[in-house]
């Protein structure tokens, strides 16, 4: 194991604790990346320690600050709840039991503008670190510690090598490339993690690509 | 980073480098980025830090609700009697007792802090340093010199042992920060990359076996004054290596032992609320108290 500097000087962060505030804020922040259209509610199914002592770590605020896009640095962390009203934006929690999943876990739904409902499920690792494991009903892993590709799409032959070729026409390296789906022949998703930035017109050129239904870049600079 | 200390004494006597020169160069390996870019880095880190030792000195930190922390008002209370010239251990160690605690009221009020290692041990080393920039009027740059030894010794801790309460005990949590502290102390005042070293080993002598058992679960009592006894703690380690106490265990095995006394203390003393000061009657009580309200 290597570990930096700066995983040790660090996070800069609200407290009062790396993983039930400020991963809580970050996990929730990543969660709201992976919508397309604005969320009128949002609900958070608190799982394990998060379930158990989430009131006096702030657990609560920094979930509603994340989906309201404050970063985990932000004191106005403190003022979530006042911010999501004057937003219009609603929220309640619920304890839950996502099995042998992380203790510090939470499963996201968020009511979107047209009634549809996308729900994310993650946890917070520790350090400010955190996983995000499932989107929509598909497991995945996405830690946002590189740049990562998100693509969902039709689970049919080459459509991984017409995507892959997309990065390798930039240049881009893959570090690390995980696929999975819900059913054979239904919904696949893909993770790939970059050595370097990805470029935001890799998006719009994916989605332009016969059985691509999304494609979705995140940066860790905006992590 | 290095995997432990002796390869990071033996890259310093090899190149005749100070601590922070070693560990410079293998973070810029690590990522690619420039030393420059790596003392910037340190530099916003500790702007941070600066910020959360000094923000309670004067006013009082309420809780993210508003109504009153366990420990809201403790920076300020310290600071004034730092100041007032009839204390025991002087008004130098007092104000670093001061800005350690300063940082524990910034943290459990929902305020920014930069973790050092985690955000519940975070009082620590910006206490340390901040009081020592100020008392030997040190320029910014020897500071971050300094951070950079006490994040790599840090690294070092956490690649072979913990730095989690939850894990290994307030020893490994608070502890490591009063290690990293310690040996970026004595380069401040001038120590050999040994002597740095020796000072985060007698810091984690000083500490072993200390418990985690925080009141409602919640990072302020007994964190709080813990971050205040383990800022003392890495000065007087300093001291001690610095006026040659030698600590007869190599560093990588003092490390080993904190690890193996941690993994060896119960669940109940390992942050769960459960024993310790958190097991009391009066504690239980609070807990039932804060969790009602």
């Amino acid at each position: 194991m290597i570990v930096s500097i700066f995983e040790v000087a660090g996070p800069i962060m609200v407290g009062p604790s790396s993983s039930h505030t400020a991963g809580a804020a970050r996990l929730s922040r990543l969660a709201a990346l992976f919508l397309d259209q604005p969320f009128t509610h949002v609900s958070f199914g608190l799982h394990g320690s998060f379930a158990r002592t989430y009131a006096g770590h702030g657990t609560d605020l920094a979930l509603v600050a994340g989906v309201l896009g404050i970063r985990q640095e932000d004191e106005d962390m403190k003022r979530a709840f006042q911010i999501a009203q004057e937003r219009g934006i609603t929220y309640d929690f619920y304890p839950t039991d996502l099995g042998d999943a992380h203790e510090n876990s939470v499963a996201i739904s968020f009511t979107l503008q047209d009634g549809s409902v996308t729900r994310i499920v993650g946890s917070s690792v520790g350090g400010g670190r955190v996983l995000i494991t499932n989107v929509d009903g598909i497991e995945t892993e996405v830690t946002l510690d590189f740049p990562t590709l998100l693509v969902i799409y039709e689970d049919r032959p080459g459509m991984l090598s017409r995507i892959c070729a997309e990065l390798a026409y930039a240049n881009i390296n893959i570090g690390v490339l995980k696929c999975g789906r819900k059913t054979k022949g239904g919904i696949a998703c893909s993770v790939i993690e970059t050595d370097s930035a990805i470029p935001k017109d890799i998006q719009t050129a994916l989605t332009r690509l016969l059985g691509v239904k999304s494609a979705l870049i995140l940066n860790p600079s905006e992590a | 980073m290095y995997s432990h200390f002796k390869s990071m004494l033996e890259v310093c006597q090899q190149h005749d480098w100070p601590l922070w020169k070693a560990i410079c160069a293998e973070e810029t390996e690590l990522t690619g980025k420039s030393e420059e870019n790596t003392f910037e880095r340190m530099e916003l880190r500790y702007q941070i830090m600066r910020r959360s030792a000094e923000i309670a000195l004067e006013n009082p930190l309420p809780g993210h609700t508003g109504a009153p922390t366990l420990i809201t008002g403790s920076a300020h209370a310290h600071n004034s009697y730092a100041a007032s010239g009839c204390t025991l251990c002087g008004p130098i160690l007092n104000k670093v007792m001061a800005r350690a605690l300063s940082c524990s009221e910034a943290n459990a009020s929902m305020g920014r802090v930069c973790a050092m290692p985690t955000a519940g041990s975070c009082g620590i080393v910006p206490a340390v340093m901040v009081t020592l920039e100020e008392e030997l009027q040190l320029p910014r740059r020897k500071v971050l010199e300094a951070l950079i030894i006490a994040s790599g010794v840090g690294s070092v801790i956490t690649q072979n042992a913990t730095v989690s309460g939850a894990e290994g005990g307030c020893q490994a949590e608070c502890g490591a920060a009063a290690a990293m502290a310690a040996a970026a102390a004595v380069y401040l005042k001038g120590g050999t990359p040994d002597q740095s070293l020796s000072a985060a080993s007698h810091a984690l002598i000083n500490v072993m076996g200390l418990v985690c058992d925080p009141i409602a679960g919640l990072v302020q009592v007994p964190c709080a004054q813990r971050n205040a006894s383990q800022a003392i703690n890495a000065l007087v380690s300093a001291d001690l290596a610095l006026a040659g106490m030698p600590v007869l265990i190599p560093h990588d095995e003092v490390l080993e032992a904190m690890y193996r006394t941690g993994k060896s203390l119960p669940s109940t003393l390992r942050e769960t609320a459960l024993g310790g000061i958190a097991g009391t009657r009066t504690g239980q009580e609070i807990a039932r108290r804060v969790h009602d309200s």
